[in-house]
């Protein structure tokens, strides 16, 4: 175990994380004496607009992943438009190595129904849905006990807290498919089809859920929003970068003593992280590490001191994605890692779009291939022509992440490929059986 | 045969009334949760129950239906067993806890044992790999669990114990999990509370807890936009749009305001 510097301690920034040292802080009276609710009643009495104005001023940017700004996210509403708004907040966490939403909305649940009643006030939507992912089972039994409390109180339904201000809100529970997690599938899900993507424009802000103006956002970012109301976009911008305002949760995962939840300033480096996770586990070097889940294109040890934040690490050639920070060592192989992260893709994908369907199930095979002794010279120009042909060519983003952790593994890692093909590394895993190809998608 | 009553029946009208008028086939995912909770899988019956609460054609479900994996489409043991095999819980034992679960059960992925109790399969990401590796017993966690404590698990749930879950609530049969997700609150007693948060969760506040780290400058007060004299309620309400009054409602008004 080593201890963390003094810079890397100055990185931590309890915000959101905070309530979750009182273990009952689930419950409406504890939350109320947490200084719950004071944030939406300090909303209530602001104009929709300035809160619009407020969340744009902090800088806030969508921590699912993309990084859009909040503030203009809501603003792109159309108001006055005699059509019902909807807020839909996207609780489907499943990219591989995130795991923030699911210890936010079992420790704080009351934190994001308050944020979702401030979000739609500014909105201008009386109906909001929680998609919860299917097997976040316990999540969901948090949320929808505060949600009957939060009615019983008056934070929800009819005339809230005296402000004139409806708001429905249902926690709707998915059925385990990776896809529901970009936001138009989930509407699509939502509104009982297969959760495929669709084209846009138009976009949801216009035409979402119901065909109607609709903002979705992250548990994270929703759950960023009463502490904008009542610390002030000053104070949110105190932390992090100018660019990428606010504290962030990384969640590191892996090879370090103390794997975990640590919330940071953006743009702490990956060096400082491992430094608060108490270091690499003995006898393990770091080789390699995704910084925001396996569909951010992967990194290496040339870039513990790269800026963890949406520019730092769009500099380095990848994204800053949902800070899923998986950290692997010299014990670990990187086409080993391509391969599974290949499978899960395969699974995963709806089927709609050709280059996502077909790449990812030839991806799969080949990687297996070189994976099993049996590759040749031209698997990886293969690999990285389906790559290309993956990349941009989907309806949805899934299609782009499947290529992340090949072409980047291919780019740091050519020779562990090579010497799988060559001989020199013995073979991982045996070759495909007819049945296994069978039925595989 | 029919396994579907007036119970089930009063329970899909309760999770129509959910959403807006006009938009029912919303209902369609937590239905198919509720037919799960019947019959331990989406039978044909339960395709065709759907199909008639919604007014869709059981072509429809079942195109829903079988993009989800979640509905199963043959008859499911009483514990689900997730071993995640994505790559970080692979590479840290998630995999060779699949592979010893497999052997010893002599089943594969979406496979249930010959007496019906245990349905294994390998899951993708959990989005629990702080506590890698994981596994789900019907979605409950167990934490860091490596081949020989998989085995120890599964024995003990062939045994009729009920392992208690490293984080969330103690188990319940997978019938009764699925009517969760159906919407419906966990009815025993102190369920909900159960299930603290585990020390990775904790990891960075035990720290700035142990150096004294705060943000500083955070002040509750700080007005939004403009100074204001004015305090809650005395602000006009925002521009809404009524609902319309349909089926008996009335307008402007939802039965969940009442009655969560």
């Amino acid at each position: 175990m080593t201890q963390p510097s003094r810079e890397a301690l100055d990185m931590l920034t309890p915000v959101l994380t905070k309530r979750w040292l009182s273990p009952d802080a689930w419950r409406l009276d504890v939350y109320e004496r947490l200084d719950g609710y004071s944030a939406l009643r300090k909303a209530l009495g602001a104009h929709p607009d300035e809160l619009i104005q407020l969340v744009k001023d902090s800088g806030l940017r969508g921590r699912g992943g993309a990084g859009f700004p909040t503030g203009m996210k809501w603003g792109f509403i159309p108001q006055n438009d005699r059509k019902p708004h909807y807020l839909v907040v996207n609780a489907d966490e499943g990219e591989p190595g995130t795991c923030k939403d699911l210890p936010l909305m079992m420790a704080d649940p009351h934190a994001l129904i308050e944020g979702i009643i401030i979000a739609s006030y500014a909105i201008r939507s009386n109906q909001a849905f929680i998609y919860v992912r299917g097997e976040a089972v316990h999540a969901a039994r948090r949320l929808r006990h505060a949600v009957i409390e939060a009615y019983k109180a008056g934070y929800l339904g009819r005339n809230i807290l005296d402000s004139g201000f409806d708001l429905d809100l249902v926690v709707h529970s998915g059925a385990g498919a990776y896809i529901c997690g970009e936001e138009t599938a989930l509407l699509d899900s939502l509104e009982g089809y297969r959760g495929q993507p669709r084209l846009r424009p138009p976009f949801p802000a216009t035409n979402g859920l119901y065909s109607c103006p609709t903002v979705i956002n992250n548990v994270e970012t929703i759950m960023s929003v009463p502490y904008i109301v009542l610390g002030g976009s000053a104070w949110f911008r105190s932390m992090g970068t100018e660019k990428s305002p606010g504290p962030k949760i990384y969640s590191v995962s892996g090879r370090v003593n103390e794997p975990g939840q640590y919330e940071c300033a953006l743009g702490i480096t990956l060096r400082q992280l491992i430094e608060l996770a108490g270091g690499m586990q003995d006898g393990h070097q770091l080789r390699f590490w995704t910084p925001g889940g396996s569909s951010t294109p992967l990194l290496t040890d040339e870039h513990l001191d790269a800026p963890m934040d949406f520019e730092g690490m769009a500099a380095v050639g990848t994204m800053l994605g949902t800070t899923a920070v998986q950290v692997f060592s010299d014990q670990d192989c990187p086409v080993y890692a391509a391969y599974r992260w290949i499978e899960f893709y395969h699974h995963e994908s709806c089927g709609k779009c050709t280059p996502c369907r077909e790449g990812n199930f030839w991806m799969k095979q080949v990687l297996r291939r070189i994976l099993s002794g049996a590759g040749t010279q031209d698997d990886l120009q293969t690999l990285l022509d389906a790559c290309d042909n993956l990349l941009g060519r989907s309806f949805c983003a899934l299609g782009d992440g499947a290529a992340s952790p090949v072409m980047s593994s291919i780019k740091f890692f050519r020779q562990d490929y090579v010497d799988y093909i060559e001989g020199r590394t013995p073979p991982l895993l045996a070759p495909f059986t007819a049945a296994e190809l069978v039925g595989t998608h | 045969m029919n396994t579907f009553t007036d119970d089930t029946r009063a329970r899909a009208r309760e999770i129509i009334a959910r959403y807006p008028a006009g938009r029912e086939r919303s209902a369609l995912l937590p239905l198919l949760h509720l037919v799960q909770s019947e019959e331990g899988y989406v039978s044909a019956d339960g395709i065709g129950f759907c199909a008639d609460q919604l007014g869709l054609t059981k072509a429809e479900v079942n195109a829903v239906a079988s993009f989800y994996t979640m509905y199963k489409r043959k008859p499911a043991g009483d514990w689900l067993v997730s071993v995640c095999t994505n790559t970080m819980c692979g590479v840290l034992g998630g995999d060779k806890a699949f592979e010893a679960l497999s052997e010893y059960l002599g089943v594969g992925h979406e496979e249930t044992t010959a007496d019906g109790t245990i349905t294994l399969e390998h899951a993708e990401c959990l989005a629990a790999c702080d506590y890698a590796p994981v596994l789900t017993v019907n979605y409950e966690f167990f934490d860091k669990v490596q081949a020989d404590e998989a085995l120890d698990l599964v024995r003990r749930l062939q045994d009729g114990e009920r392992p208690r879950p490293t984080r969330g609530t103690r188990l319940c049969p997978l019938k009764e999990m699925s009517l969760q997700l159906a919407g419906f609150p966990d009815e025993r007693e102190g369920a909900i509370g159960e299930g603290p948060a585990g020390e990775p969760t904790l990891a960075g506040n035990r720290l700035a807890e142990r150096y004294g780290i705060a943000v500083p400058g955070f002040d509750p007060e700080t007005p939004i936009g403009k100074p204001r004299n004015d305090g809650p309620g005395h602000h006009p309400p925002p521009e809404t749009t009524p609902k319309p009054a349909v089926d008996a409602k009335p307008a402007g008004d939802d039965v969940k305001g009442t009655t969560p």
